[in-house]
């Protein structure tokens, strides 16, 4: 293939990724770039209509305080999240998401979105943190609203970002990124004074339940690859928790949510014996305090008691949809507009967000109302919105950070001017989609501020630009050069197929890393053996192979896959303990250790040298 | 549960600048290509799934198909064959038809945007930022849009 072309843009604020944190850094941005009239660019991989995580939808906003009426304090969900975290979170960027997030939510209702409400007028919850939505068209609606504020010719779509671009002339400070067209043979370098990285958590790295046909209908967007933490790695900016990771129990295969089902319809987890899961392992609990012991139950224990209790032969497990229904049809005394309603209610839950758990109700003959559907967790991801805790370490707010977590600019990592926001930023959980799109807006207020301030222009290294163009359109080269040693195209010795380095990546760290297939267990010498196969695959990563420019597209993604995984080993290496059980065990140290342990675990690598340094960092609490 | 086009509906979205599937494939998956309706006896190209095990199942692409010819196929090393689920999405409410491999079939209709598409001003109560406040806490439009008085302020450590 001919060399691609190069297309430089410049701008002030740059934004990678269009999902709901991007589109509120975008929003935000816009809004305080316009006095001084400073350029936002987004930059989105897909179309922002439908990209991102909430692409498909959502049935409910899992964060809402709704402190108009006095449902909730800030201080409320610091609690909340930090004994989710078993003990672990940054306090100010949780406090600082929860006292905003009201402002995104009413915004959403303002723009078009359809929030159920209950007679008072109040939003109708499915629990005490989150409310229920018409939200099939949540995204678009979103994207709408960021379009608009910083204008159509500012959204580039359909561009994948790969790589930070640091100052030639101040490494510290960061001057925009590389990313290439997966619809015209482009190279794009954009140059700006400070960038938002907004994209996704990492999903793939890990093997799923379906390997053929249902390798994407995972949980978590497939086309989320953990970009955000690639970049900010290769970067050198400072990451935190990436030892952390989620694994959450979902109808099985289609993984349709069950919030609504446990908060609102008061469903339950049997066993297969008809046995109630939580309350048969209640004591296992009391390991874990004190966070098994206050309510709600932290998210991995409430899965460790389904793993043990599928070890001692409670499988399968099943939600109880049909005694649920039934006690509400009763409940109506079988009215059958109103039995209507909560089966459209049952039904929306997933034609909102997982439609093919819908599909399989329907594949598999099972009417919710009569029989209970099969739940099981999931494989891990990698990610910082939900119920983990992975990614940058970032400043907090001035007003609310102590002072170690302050460095100028809320939300800014440690490279000077790169902001993260969504599952980007680390140690600042159950954003959900409305506090992603809420720490996209703090990200992108401050980071107009950091431009006002700083002002630099950026100075971008030629020949840096030039080794990444190269590097980039490395796999179309190996596959040139190396196709005529087959007569088959994809069984070639000189080079891979991305669709089959991401079944090596997936294998590697389903059996060494604590996978679904080896029941989320590892240890030090597995991991070593693991990271071991991961430095031989990476070597074979220089001959990825791409024919066209989804190829290419698709090359891109297991690399950062694969730095995900990476950093994902190192950390699990680092913390010898078992925090999380549920999400993973070291069954050499199977043991919370709070004297030791109750503390961040923050990674650093070096380009310069291809070292990575992990230290201890304090964990500070300062919500009572 | 990947997506696949009926060759007798799809009709390369000529005319538009762009195919609709293609423009809005979140995963990059459904590709026009303008020799495949030779296969199919059409003078047009037709559009396809070029990576179905990567499909998400967003039902975007089926969503947004103006000749109504993409449809979602339970993926075949897990789901049973025989069920359908198809939507129909308007400017204000969209309606699901279930379709059981038994044959039941389930209807549901929910709203999606109460505003008319296009009618986003985004920042029409405070056109004007104040340079004053970029220091201050606040984010656009706050505390209004908090609807309480004012932001919580924390105790510092």
């Amino acid at each position: 293939m001919a060399q691609p072309e190069v297309e430089i843009v410049e701008t002030d604020v740059l934004i990678l990724g269009g999902g709901m944190a991007g589109c509120g850094a975008a929003f935000e941005a816009a809004y305080w770039a316009k006095a001084k009239g400073l350029r936002v660019v987004m930059v989105e991989k897909g179309a922002i209509e439908r990209s991102g995580a909430v692409a498909m939808g959502l049935s409910a906003i899992n964060l809402y305080l709704g402190m108009r009426w006095n449902q909730n304090k800030p201080e409320d969900f610091v609690h909340y999240v930090r004994n989710d975290l078993m003990g672990l979170s940054r306090e100010d960027l949780v406090y600082d998401i929860g006292r905003h997030v009201d402002s995104s939510v009413h915004l959403f209702e303002e723009w078009g979105l359809p929030i159920f409400k209950n007679p008072d007028g109040t939003y109708k919850r499915e629990g005490r943190w989150q409310i229920m939505i018409h939200g099939e068209s949540y995204k678009p609606i979103v994207a709408e609203a960021a379009k608009t504020a910083v204008g159509e010719g500012n959204v580039l779509e359909r561009i994948f970002a790969v790589r930070l671009l640091l100052d030639a002339k101040d490494p510290s400070k960061i001057a925009g990124a590389v990313g290439f067209s997966v619809r015209d043979h482009k190279i794009y370098v954009f140059k700006a004074k400070a960038v938002i990285v907004s994209a996704g958590g990492a999903t793939g790295v890990f093997r799923p339940h379906s390997h053929w046909e249902g390798l994407g209908r995972i949980w978590y967007a497939p086309w989320n690859t953990g970009s955000a933490y690639s970049m900010m790695i290769q970067a050198g900016a400072k990451m935190t928790q990436m030892e952390h990771r989620l694994v959450v129990a979902r109808f099985k295969d289609g993984y349709g949510p069950v919030g609504m089902w446990f908060l609102l319809f008061k469903a339950v987890l049997k066993n297969a014996k008809g046995e109630l899961v939580e309350k048969k392992w209640a004591d296992l609990l009391k390991e874990w305090t004190p966070y098994g012991t206050t309510v709600p139950i932290p998210t991995p224990l409430r899965n460790h008691q389904m793993l043990v209790d599928f070890r001692a032969g409670g499988a399968p497990f099943y939600l109880t949809t049909d005694e649920a229904l039934q006690r509400m049809f009763q409940e109506v005394q079988n009215d059958p507009k109103k039995v209507r309603e909560i089966e459209a209610d049952a039904w929306e839950d997933f034609l909102d967000m997982t439609m093919s758990q819908a599909l399989i109700w329907a594949a598999d003959n099972i009417d919710p109302a009569k029989a209970p559907t099969e739940v099981v967790l999931t494989e891990p991801y990698l990610m910082g919105s939900h119920a983990s805790a992975t990614g940058a370490w970032v400043s907090g707010p001035e007003d609310v950070a102590p002072p170690e977590y302050f460095w100028g600019y809320n939300r800014m990592t440690t490279v000077k001017g790169l902001f993260a926001a969504g599952d980007g930023v680390g140690g600042s959980s159950h954003k959900f989609s409305s506090g992603s799109f809420t720490e996209g807006r703090l990200a992108g207020k401050a980071a107009v501020a950091y431009i006002l301030d700083d002002g630099a222009t950026p100075n971008i290294d030629n020949d840096r630009v030039e080794g990444i163009r190269a590097e980039l359109c490395k796999p179309f080269e190996n596959y040139e050069t190396g196709k005529s040693a087959s007569t088959k195209d994809d069984i070639n010795p000189n080079y891979l197929y991305p669709k089959m380095a991401l079944h090596r990546l997936q294998k590697i760290m389903d059996e060494y890393v604590a996978g679904q297939g080896s029941q989320y267990i590892t240890t030090e010498a597995m991991l070593l053996k693991g990271l071991d196969r991961l430095t031989v695959f990476k070597e074979d990563l220089q001959k990825l192979a791409a024919r066209d420019l989804h190829d290419l597209l698709r090359c891109w993604e297991v690399w950062d896959r694969t730095w995900c995984a990476e950093a994902h080993i190192r950390h699990l290496l680092f913390r010898t303990e078992t925090r999380w059980p549920g999400y993973y065990y070291r069954a050499d140290y199977p043991k919370l250790d709070d004297e030791n342990w109750k503390c961040f675990v923050n990674s650093r690598y070096d380009a310069s040298t291809g070292e990575w340094q992990l230290e201890k960092v304090p964990f500070l609490s300062n919500v009572p | 549960m990947p997506t696949y086009v009926d060759p007798n509906k799809c009709d390369g979205c000529r005319g538009l600048a762009r195919t609709a599937c293609m423009y809005i494939c979140p995963n990059d998956l459904m590709i026009y290509d303008a020799n495949l309706g030779k296969a199919f006896n059409k003078e047009h190209g037709l559009a396809f799934n070029q990576e179905p095990d990567l499909c998400w199942e967003c039902f975007s692409c089926v969503k947004a198909c103006p000749q109504g010819a993409i449809s979602m196929r339970g993926y075949a090393d897990v789901v049973p064959l025989g069920a359908t689920l198809t939507p129909m999405r308007g400017t204000d409410s969209i309606m699901w038809t279930a379709k059981y491999r038994d044959g039941r079939v389930k209807r549901f209709k929910f709203p999606i945007r109460t505003t008319a598409w296009g009618s986003i001003d985004p920042f029409k109560d405070f056109p004007e930022a104040s340079l004053d406040a970029l220091k201050s806490q606040l984010l656009y439009g706050e505390p209004k849009w908090l609807m309480v008085e004012q932001l919580p302020a924390g105790a510092k450590n």
